[in-house]
């Protein structure tokens, strides 16, 4: 059994012919997560001969390589000589807006989520608003961007059974975690509300609207606002 | 420079624009796609003398039938021992072949094989989304999936006068025995799982798309708690979900999950995989990380070789 692994003694673990896994902790951790940026931006800095991509998630970092042209133990050391060393640009995330509206019929689990944590539908939306999110990865499907800052008191277990069919736009909660769809999906998150904003921005130039560790920030919207922002180009 | 224009009599399920892929963008939720069996789209679109990865069709067993309605141009075909009718020849999936108008291209399920991918000898005219042609399934994105009615043209088509038969290489034939490295989530299984990957027999389901193949056999047993941090997958994660029964991932996975992965196939074995139907069987040889880089030079030295004797020669 090797030791669990730490921020600063991460573990390393070949995957395949062409990758490295890199753990940072094996549960969700603040400290674990800001280790995960770190390597990622330095990586980018100096990249690893024959580096093809890096995918960061919650306390690990994927780094893909060409097997043609690097291998296990070389990309291992190149990243090991990289922990602790300080990003060359600003760290300093972005704060991105995300408009919600938290109006019929865009909230069908809004009166659901008050009752389970007895609070009001009014002070459920608040609540939401107040979280401080942060991106902490893309996952399961194009766009799919988990912001962890969901507070306490509106974190719930996910539903026991998904529900079809639910639109691209909707804000979506479980646990620690929100999301604003992409895709019309099944989800087993609570639906509080839906956004105008596209994550998938169809701009070119910046397809996706959220780099990981960017801050998100909610504003809402009535029904009106919503429906006057739908009906304009996607250019939010 | 001319067109030629194909109109879809019927395709089935999952037949779509496919090319080289879109590298590079898993940290935002995006696979690379491209075809099930990379070597098939790689081979056809080599023998007509265009990139590798120029935007091709990628046929399920479903099958394809279309019409060419305008124009004439040379195809190739390659991956799966599919029945391929070119107007008035009776083919296999190894073949470069020429269409006229009113030339009809039955693509039907053959003797084996899985996919097949055909590669046109000019380019075809197909949306593309963040740079790539390649349809992925669950959004639609991208050149999207063939159905009937639907019309394909073909720009800038070329004539080659090159009609021939193309070898099928050992290497794009259906593979059982998939060479695999062990973990990155070894920790969370109990220690009978890993004899058990490397050593009983599995079966294809018929639980497969472009997503995953669910495989049936030995269950895998986990050692606790199911739940891991979401982290990042590849093509070829053995992922093992609550029932203990491993899922290989393929080109249009998730790109994280909160499933434990027990092992990862190395990658040039899944286009082989991609061409196994369901019941066949498959099993798992541990290999360490060291022996998955040297097959992976091996293969490639191979597979150049294979190529550069079907490559169409630049015109003189």
């Amino acid at each position: 059994m090797t030791a669990a692994p730490t921020p600063a003694r991460p573990r390393f673990t070949p995957v395949a012919d062409h990758a490295v896994l890199v753990e940072f902790a094996e549960a969700i951790d603040d400290d674990a997560h800001a280790a995960v940026l770190a390597l990622d931006r330095a990586l980018t800095d100096a990249p690893c001969t024959g580096l093809r991509e890096s995918v960061p998630a919650f306390v690990n970092l994927l780094v893909d390589f060409d097997p043609l042209l690097s291998d296990h133990a070389a990309v291992t050391a190149h990243l090991t000589a990289l922990l602790g060393v300080k990003a060359g640009r600003s760290a300093a995330p972005a704060l991105r807006e995300v408009t919600v509206c938290y109006e019929p019929p865009f909230a069908p689990d809004l009166d659901a989520v008050a009752r389970q944590t007895g609070l009001s539908p009014e002070a459920v939306v608040n609540a939401h608003l107040l979280g401080d999110y942060r991106v902490f990865m893309y996952g399961f499907a194009p766009g799919y961007a988990y912001l962890a800052g969901v507070p306490e008191a509106l974190r719930l277990d996910r539903k026991p059974t998904p529900v079809r069919g639910v639109p691209a736009g909707s804000v979506i909660i479980a646990g620690p975690q929100c999301l604003v769809t992409t895709l019309t999906m099944p989800t087993g998150w609570w639906i509080i509300g839906r956004s105008p904003t596209r994550i998938l921005t169809g701009d070119e130039a910046r397809p996706f609207l959220f780099d990981v560790g960017d801050r998100v920030q909610f504003r809402r919207v009535s029904a009106d606002d919503f429906a006057r922002m739908e009906s304009r180009p996607a250019d939010d | 420079m001319t067109d030629a224009v194909f109109q879809i009599r019927s395709a089935g399920p999952l037949v779509s624009v496919q090319d080289g892929g879109r590298p590079g963008l898993m940290r935002f939720g995006v696979p690379n796609s491209g075809p099930m069996d990379r070597k098939a789209l790689t081979i056809a679109n080599t023998a007509l003398g265009n990139p590798a990865g120029a935007a091709g069709i990628e046929v399920s067993l479903g099958g394809l039938v279309m019409d060419l309605v305008e124009g004439a141009v040379t195809l190739a075909i390659a991956g799966g021992g599919f029945i391929v009718e070119a107007g008035a020849q009776r083919l296999g999936s190894w073949a470069v072949f020429t269409l006229r108008a009113g030339d009809t291209l039955t693509i039907r399920r053959g003797p084996w094989g899985a996919w097949t991918c055909l590669a046109f000898a000019g380019a075809l005219d197909t949306p593309t989304w963040l740079g790539s042609a390649s349809t992925h399934a669950l959004s639609g994105f991208g050149g999207g999936r063939l159905k009937a009615g639907d019309t394909l043209t073909v720009r800038n088509t070329r004539l080659l006068d090159d009609d021939r038969l193309l070898p099928c290489p050992v290497s794009a034939r259906p593979r059982n025995r998939l060479h695999a490295v062990f973990g990155p989530q070894g920790r969370c299984f109990v220690p009978e799982a890993r004899g058990a990957l490397f050593g009983a027999p599995y079966q294809v389901t018929d639980a497969a798309d472009r997503m995953g193949v669910r495989l049936r056999g030995s269950p895998l047993e986990l050692n606790g708690a199911l739940s891991i941090p979401s982290e990042p997958i590849l093509r070829g994660s053995v992922q093992v979900a609550g029932d203990g029964m491993p899922a290989v991932l393929m080109a249009d996975h998730q790109t994280t999950g909160g499933y434990p992965k027990i092992a990862t196939v190395l990658a040039d074995d899944l286009d082989g995989f991609a061409q196994l139907r369901p019941r066949d069987p498959v099993g798992f040889i541990e290999i360490s990380p060291e022996r998955a880089v040297a097959i992976a030079r091996q293969r490639a030295q191979s597979f150049a070789t294979y190529l550069s004797s079907i490559a169409r020669r630049a015109s003189a």
